[in-house]
């Protein structure tokens, strides 16, 4: 099952002892210090797991693919993410286990 | 594009500053505890769903028949996963500047 914000606050609630309404406002303050940092270009660096940054697009032509009609794709900005390279070895290290327990 | 980058002593700062009912060190240990318990997941190929933030998961990419870019000679590379992540519809609106004014 997926891993959701209610999941990570039970953790803090489990592993540190923090309260359960505690725990939720902490998690949802951790993602919002992110989040604003990236809303005020500033790329965020999670040392062990990976780094957001900020890239600007071009405006291009686009096409709607159901009805072939073209519309274009505005200029804007996107979040990259670039996990470490130690996270991105773990995971390609445990693809054998994964794809023998039938793949994701 | 930007000209500084926040580090995660930097958000554990912000988060202290912002909820001072919390010692700093408390504010310490559940960033690092959030942090493992993403990583640990993501590596057994669980997916993560944060509402309003992301996801992450794991893309599987194929073995294929690669170079070893000094010798030239061809090598098998094993396929693998590799981490991915997808921003939700809040992140990317608030990060674009459509509609805002352009500098």
């Amino acid at each position: 099952m997926a891993v959701t914000k209610a999941e990570l606050a039970l953790v803090l609630y489990e592993e540190l002892g923090f309260n359960k309404r505690e725990a939720k406002d902490f998690i949802e303050e951790f993602f919002e210090a992110i989040k604003s940092s990236l809303s005020t270009e500033h790329a965020v660096k999670l040392s062990g797991f990976g780094n957001f940054g900020l890239r600007e697009k071009n405006a291009r032509p686009g096409r709607n693919p159901k009805t072939g009609e073209e519309i274009p794709i505005s200029a804007r900005r996107v979040v990259t993410f670039k996990s470490s390279l130690k996270l991105k070895e773990r995971v390609a290290a445990n693809t054998e286990k994964l794809v023998n327990q039938g793949g994701l | 594009m930007t000209d500084s980058t926040i580090t995660k002593s930097e958000i554990i700062d912000i988060l202290a500053d912002a909820q001072p009912q919390f010692p700093h060190r408390d504010v310490e240990l559940a960033v690092k505890s959030i942090i493992d318990h993403m990583r640990d997941s993501l590596i057994e190929g669980d997916r993560i769903e944060i509402r309003g933030f992301g996801s992450f998961s794991l893309h599987h990419r194929a073995s294929r028949l690669g170079r070893n870019p000094k010798t030239g000679a061809a090598v098998q590379v094993k396929d693998k996963y590799v981490p991915h992540f997808k921003p939700g519809k809040e992140l990317r609106d608030r990060v674009d500047f459509k509609g805002k004014k352009q500098e």
